[in-house]
């Protein structure tokens, strides 16, 4: 996939405010069992296990599996470009930043 | 509730208000540590940053003076990117604000680049719902432990 469509995958897939949740819930336990996510939410087995798909489908979870159970993880990555975008313009400004400094040294003393 | 983030960067710099304002404020210095552009300090001013062409985006920024309160705040519009571009260079319709507080020995000096919208590309933006810091936050904590 290109970064765009590989973005655009990833934008798509959590656009869904209950498939949001479900990556949120992964992502804040670290990993669990898809019961472990029927457990304690109002969405029921089927539908879980149609949005863990679709995370899985985007490359934003990891399966594990033990058993008869599958495990689910975040997979970082996936979100990787999102956060560079922001990134690149983090560094962007840090470095005019120092440029401003180094200008405002360079001007000498008034 | 988010659905935009914001870039900050701040310091305490050992000079007057004034003349890290001229420098914030002056085309020609402005080139030499930003970016070449045509600045003019005055509301309603509309000038371009001119930098490297990234995809389909042609580099230039497009801005517009908000606020100009001397020596104290600086706002512009930042508009530029392409729809195209998945990182930097990606479509940003946003807005750069600086301030210069007077402290002891110099000045506090911090900029604000907001409107950073996720996600980076136009779509699906009435779909999305607040949960980005709260992804992104969770995203890094796990990358940090990983």
């Amino acid at each position: 996939m290109t970064p765009t469509a590989q973005l655009t995958t990833v934008m798509k897939t959590l656009a869904d405010p209950t498939r949001r949740a479900v990556f949120e819930r992964i992502a804040e336990e670290g990993e669990v069992a898809a019961t472990g996510l029927v457990k304690g939410s109002k969405v029921s087995q089927p539908a879980i296990s149609q949005h863990l798909r679709a995370l899985r489908d985007a490359g934003l979870v990891s399966e594990r599996r033990d058993g008869r159970y599958i495990h689910y993880r975040v997979a970082p990555l996936a979100l990787a470009p999102l956060i560079d975008w922001l990134g690149h313009y983090q560094s962007f400004w840090r470095e005019r930043f120092e440029n401003l400094e180094k200008l405002l040294k360079e001007s000498g003393d008034e | 509730m988010s659905e935009t983030r914001a870039i900050a960067v701040e310091k305490v710099l050992p000079y007057a208000p004034e003349r890290i304002w001229r420098t914030l404020t002056t085309s020609e210095l402005i080139g030499k540590w930003l970016m070449p552009n045509d600045f003019a300090p005055r509301v309603g001013h509309r000038f371009n940053f001119r930098t490297k062409p990234v995809g389909d985006w042609d580099g230039v920024v497009t801005c517009e003076v908000l606020a100009c309160e001397p020596p104290r705040l600086l706002r512009y519009s930042w508009k530029g990117g392409s729809d195209s571009n998945p990182a930097y260079g990606s479509r940003l319709d946003s807005v750069v604000t600086w301030t210069l507080t007077p402290v002891e020995g110099g000045t506090h000096l911090r900029m604000v680049h907001d409107g950073f919208v996720f996600p980076g590309n136009r779509f699906a933006f009435d779909a999305m719902s607040p949960g980005w810091g709260k992804v992104l936050d969770s995203i890094a904590r796990v990358t940090a432990e990983a």
